[in-house]
């Protein structure tokens, strides 16, 4: 018989018999001919809102379909931080439920995700800027979440070998959450994915939805490269490419996608301990388990499909790197690569019906979608199994921007490409 | 990717600041629909996987507002033109001035 269930028990049973008695950790199904509800997009968010579904709501006659291989989007290619230091109140309680179920997570899916509540620091360079950190930790108190502003005496203690003396920017102290940290991202997917299949859930790979049938104002089902099907409710979680699939039933989205470019480099020893983040330009470091450095920073700033950016914005993020800590001036670079973002035009997400029946939309994450993974699969999973939005989604509304309700964190107002 | 301005010639992209789709038109805020449209004209975007009609403002050399035709995909440029030179052409195609 198979082994299932991941223990040490097991793995070490397993490590004598050449670890040939695993269960694979999901099927490969052909796709039925209807579903309850069929998820397009099986990244983090599509298979975390199929594993909450069949736990959670007991709709389990669902399918995820994915156009190449499940995590192969977004969910592979981010930095893999988790935080909830945000300062909206439509925000906050739903990015703080998003880190409460990743302290869960592990449990909840037997599956190390490798969950690493290492801490994230926020530098401030300035009064002004002290002030509204100050601010934003004080919002988040308030709601409960965990933020505590340091000096620069205690950043110091924390990380000596930073470059406080920056002529230009020198670091003041920081806001850190504690709580935030990292999670390996394919193990993400893996493990949702694993977790969804126990409960039911087809996962059906390479099938590319190529048209979306609407039938009198309602959608009925998908055309894929795998034949036609059928579905009671059609939800779509494709972040990067939502406005592409929202197209093929006549929607237009408040969206575009743009590229963000991420770096990692050779492995080195242990060299930094939490998530840090430079606040005088767009840098944010953080250290693999395998040792490579990996970092980010802005948008290349133009409409872009295509997971590769330029260089002006790689020579911005190194820049800022070296005027944050200059010894890493010497570490080489392993690889640069590109995601797709779907910039909303007041950079936060969608999580509401359309106006089309039956068509659910989980969209417009920005740059911002990894940490989410837990609670939008949640709360999408809320809407689509009640047809009412979850308590703390209820403000990630599609028609917010006709009605002046947009959720702006930066005050950048319709301008995607500086949220 | 760098861009061509019809200026200026081929220069590097930082030299250049990008405002977004350039096939939206401002409409008529006396118009019967104007809340409508206006949202249309502030919200909405096409976001094509393809060919893209963008501005891009040459900030760091002539100041002139280009309307570049990109490939969203690829990043290959097709064709740059003065915003100028686009808006003149669509108020002849409307019969106006």
């Amino acid at each position: 018989m198979l082994i299932d269930h991941y223990s040490i028990w097991n793995v070490l049973r397993q490590s004598l018999k050449g670890h040939t008695g695993w269960k694979p950790a999901w099927r490969e199904p052909e796709p039925k001919a209807e579903y309850d509800v069929v998820i397009i997009g099986g990244g983090g968010h599509g298979l975390a809102t199929a594993y909450y579904l069949a736990k959670r709501y007991g709709i389990t006659n669902v399918a995820v379909v994915e156009k190449g291989w499940i995590g192969s989007g977004n969910v592979g290619r981010n930095t893999t931080i988790v935080r909830s230091n945000y300062m909206l109140p439509g925000n906050i309680p739903f990015y703080e439920l998003a880190l409460q179920l990743w302290e869960g997570l592990e449990k909840d899916l037997n599956y190390n995700a490798m969950v690493s509540q290492r801490g994230i620091l926020n530098l401030y360079h300035s009064d002004g800027q002290r002030d509204a950190y100050a601010r934003r930790g004080n919002a988040m108190r308030l709601h409960g979440v965990d933020a505590e502003l340091l000096d620069e005496s205690q950043v110091q203690s924390m990380y000596p070998w930073f470059d406080y003396d920056n002529a230009r920017f020198p670091i003041k102290g920081g806001l850190i959450q504690r709580r935030g940290g990292t999670v390996r991202h394919d193990a993400v997917a893996w493990g949702y994915a694993r977790a969804a299949d126990r409960l039911g859930v087809d996962i059906i790979q390479n099938a590319e939805v190529t048209a979306i049938r609407i039938e009198n104002g309602r959608a009925t089902g998908i055309e894929t490269k795998r034949g036609f099907i059928r579905a009671k409710k059609l939800a779509l979680s494709v972040a990067g490419n939502s406005s592409r699939v929202a197209a093929m039933a006549g929607l237009k989205l408040p969206i575009e996608s743009h590229v963000l470019q991420a770096f990692v480099s050779e492995g080195i020893k242990p060299f930094i301990d939490g998530v840090v983040t430079f606040g005088a330009g767009h840098f944010y470091i953080s250290q693999s388990d395998k040792g490579g450095l990996v970092f980010g920073g802005d948008l290349d700033g133009y409409n872009s499909y295509a997971q590769r950016g330029n260089l002006p914005v790689v020579e911005d993020v190194l820049e800022g790197g070296m005027a944050l800590m200059p010894r890493i001036g010497r570490v080489r670079l392993l690889r640069s690569w590109g995601g797709i973002m779907d910039m909303s035009m007041d950079g936060s997400p969608i999580i509401d019906k359309t106006p089309i029946d039956s068509l659910y939309l989980n969209a417009g994450w920005c740059y911002g979608g990894f940490k989410a993974t837990p609670a939008a699969g949640l709360t999408f999973a809320h809407l689509i199994a009640r047809d009412e939005p979850h308590d703390t989604a209820r403000a990630y509304r599609l028609d917010r921007f006709a009605t002046g309700r947009m959720i702006d964190e930066k005050g950048m107002g319709n301008q995607p490409n500086l949220h | 990717m760098r861009i061509s301005c019809p200026y200026c010639g081929e220069r590097s992209l930082d030299e250049y600041l990008y405002i977004g789709d350039a096939t939206v038109t401002r409409p008529d805020p006396a118009g019967a629909n104007a809340q409508a449209d206006f949202y249309k004209y502030a919200y909405e975007r096409t976001n094509p996987a393809g060919a893209h009609k963008e501005l891009w403002y040459h900030s760091a050399g002539c100041h002139a507002w280009l309307v570049v035709e990109r490939d969203t995909r690829t990043h290959e440029i097709s064709s740059v033109e003065t915003a100028k030179d686009v808006a003149l052409k669509r108020n002849v195609a409307k019969g106006g001035a």
